[in-house]
């Protein structure tokens, strides 16, 4: 079984909500990643997103650029990246770990060798924010036969009739997109996602995660009330300090990141104890009105 | 041949539409929309109009007599489209876009721009509209085609600079590309080149391919016969695409695209996409393009702003692998001793642009008879070059 759905299903056996936190590997330098991963992790983090560097991230708002621009300075690559992915994977045998980017680097060093080296690395997970599934053919058999989950992205813009559509080839959980625009922080409208999340789970059987937007525990809590998870990334890779120590690059980030595995935490805390307090009601007898 | 691109933009295995999921529905929208006009009489009469009275066409075939004397062989016309309202083919496909905004009822045009060209169209079709309008460009552009700029400016356009990447006309696409995607409900995305998600490559290459429609009829007037060649440059390639599209099934007229090889293939610092690029996806399409072993995209080079792309027109990629199409480069110093030789020999300052296209007719042109015809679209006027053409005098 891959371990993103291991990791879904013990969530929902705790009644928890899943934390996916994304990085840029090789930012703000490619010494530190897999130290942050680790660190994101013991902060709270349930699944890992790990962003391929990409020369024209065309969604990304201006954080991720920017991290995309420092990591390729470094000399990030695909094959680094992959390098890096088992280097994870060496001590922690249980975190999912998706990587996140554009389909070019991946077209050019082809989809096998590529679903071949990610299996390798202990990849569990592979979005493609370029890639819609109507060009996706070709890589979904492969990525099929080396038991990737490739993971699709619902937009405000789908409509029932798309999600229709994506079903079908839905792995993993559906990434749900909070709203129109470029990854990075803003308001939020939670009443909004909660109708799009149930018009996602009209089709598609498998976990929601809400991501774009999300940028504070706050936000979190409130997301998570009405979905499966949330993907943290923009917030987080803001609060990234250009260290070579670990310890002082990540300090903040994880600071977020435990602030929002409380706040989801706690928000499921106070939904159980409502749905509790629901049910201790209905068992009440009926106040008699004085009319009768 | 058959009439691509397919129902899902794809010529060959080249085209489609890669982009974030935001875009497919609108994107679908959009195909059906641009359909819809495209076979609506009432739709097609103002377009032709709005040609005819606003852009100035038809534009001129002009038999270009000394310079055809001054390097022999094959007879040469240009097809005028400098003469165009704004200076260049872009305005075509700018009044195109802009009645199918109409259309839809948006209310706000986004374009990016690379030489200028495509930005000033932009803001002249949004200014007669009375339109919200907004151009990304490249800082690096910026300073260069500074005199578009101010163009722009006047006629009500924000120009907002773009300083991430390699701060030109990639950088640029990929800011209007996140700018669409935020405010999709009230922006249409005027692209410029036949390039990007499917329908645009499909829907620039019919606005531009009055180019060639008139060509054909003017050529037939004027020598009784087709063609022997066409010749036009390309950086996304609309200009050539609008030129080669109605003569594709012609098989005896051969079809030259001329890429910038700018300080020479051999430098790196080129944007020959086709001639020294390979297939990967950006931008929306698969097509040729200039990145490295990794798939990251290259920066690129050429005096001509406009040409100064690292990707192509998906229809090009498939004449190109199809071999109905010619492709070939022209530095730099090429294209700058043809500017000079248009402009001393025929009294037309050509565009950088489309000088790659004269330099490469200086080198094809002997090599045939005198009694064979070749057509040349001369995309665009240079006085935009001015300062490009000085500095590299100097």
């Amino acid at each position: 079984m891959s371990l993103i759905k291991t990791c879904f299903d013990r969530l929902a056996r705790e009644h928890r909500k899943a934390l996916i936190t994304f990085i840029t590997a090789g930012d703000p330098n490619p010494e530190v990643t897999v130290p942050l991963l680790h660190g994101l992790v013991a902060a709270g983090a349930d699944v890992l997103e790990l962003g391929i560097p990409f020369s024209d991230p065309m969604a990304e708002g201006p954080v991720i650029q920017a991290a995309c621009e420092r990591a390729l300075a470094h000399g990030m690559t695909l094959h680094k990246v992959l390098e890096q992915a088992a280097e994870f994977r060496k001590q922690d045998q249980t975190t999912p770990l998706i990587l996140m980017g554009y389909l070019n680097p991946i077209e050019t060093t082809g989809y096998d060798q590529f679903a071949k080296a990610a299996v390798k690395s202990g990849v569990d997970g592979v979005i493609l924010v370029d890639l819609p599934f109507e060009e996706a053919e070709e890589m979904m058999a492969i990525f099929k036969a080396q038991d990737i989950d490739l993971i699709w992205l619902v937009a405000p813009t789908t409509p029932p009739a798309r999600i229709a559509k994506i079903s079908p080839f839905a792995s993993g959980f559906s990434y749900c997109v909070s709203r129109r625009g470029v990854t990075g922080e803003s308001q939020l409208d939670v009443n909004a996602i909660a109708e799009q999340v149930d018009a996602i789970r009209e089709s598609i059987r498998l976990p929601i995660a809400v991501g774009f937007g999300i940028n504070d525990a706050a936000s979190a809590q409130a997301v998570s009330n009405v979905a499966d998870g949330v993907v943290v990334g923009s917030a987080i890779v803001k609060r990234l300090v250009d260290s070579h120590d670990p310890e002082v690059a990540g300090q903040e980030a994880f600071m977020l990141v435990r602030e929002m595995r409380a706040g989801m935490d706690r928000g499921v805390e106070a939904k159980l104890l409502e749905d509790w307090n629901l049910c201790v009601q209905n068992q009440l007898p009926k106040k008699i009105s004085p009319l009768e | 041949m058959q009439n691509l691109p397919d129902a899902r933009g794809h010529f060959g295995r080249y085209g489609g539409r890669f982009v974030a999921e935001t875009l497919m529905q609108p994107l679908a929208d959009l195909t059906a929309t641009y359909e819809r006009c495209a076979h609506d009489p009432a739709f097609l009469e103002e377009l032709n109009n709005d040609l005819h009275d606003f852009v100035g066409r038809p534009s001129p075939l002009y038999f270009a007599k000394r310079w055809t004397a001054h390097f022999g062989g094959a007879r040469i016309y240009l097809k005028r489209e400098d003469l165009n309202h704004t200076g260049a083919h872009k305005i075509n496909n700018a009044v195109g876009q802009a009645l199918v905004a109409k259309y839809m009822g948006k209310t706000r045009i986004i374009a990016e721009t690379g030489a200028g060209q495509h930005g000033v169209a932009t803001a002249t079709v949004a200014a007669r509209m009375g339109l919200e309008c907004v151009i990304y460009m490249g800082v690096e552009d910026m300073r260069r085609q500074a005199s578009n700029v101010q163009r722009m400016e006047l006629l009500g356009a924000r120009v907002v600079g773009v300083s991430s990447g390699t701060k030109t006309l990639k950088d640029a696409l990929n800011e209007a590309m996140r700018d669409w995607v935020t405010n999709i409900e009230n922006t249409f995305y005027i692209i410029g080149t036949a390039a990007g998600p499917h329908p645009y490559p499909m829907m620039v290459r019919d606005f531009q391919a009055v180019i060639g429609r008139e060509a054909r009829e003017q050529i037939l007037e004027k020598e009784g016969r087709l063609p022997d060649a066409l010749i036009a440059c390309i950086g996304g390639g609309s200009n050539a695409i609008g030129l080669f599209h109605p003569f594709i099934h012609d098989h005896d007229v051969a079809l030259y695209g001329v890429e910038a090889a700018g300080r020479g293939l051999e430098t790196g610092e080129h944007a020959a996409s086709l001639v020294a690029g390979k297939p990967g996806v950006l931008h929306g399409n698969r097509t040729y393009l200039l990145s490295d072993d990794d798939g990251q995209i290259l920066g690129t080079h050429s005096i001509s702003a406009g040409l100064d792309y690292p990707g192509v027109g998906p229809e090009h990629a498939w004449l190109k692998d199809t071999g109905r199409a010619h492709y070939v480069t022209i530095t730099d110093d090429e294209a700058l001793k043809a500017f000079h030789d248009l402009t001393r020999l025929e009294g037309i300052i050509p565009a950088l642009e489309s000088s790659h296209a004269l330099a490469y007719a200086t080198k094809l042109a002997p090599t045939m008879r005198a009694d064979q015809v070749i057509v040349l679209g001369l995309s665009g006027r240079g006085d935009k070059d001015m300062a490009t053409v000085f500095e590299a005098n100097e």
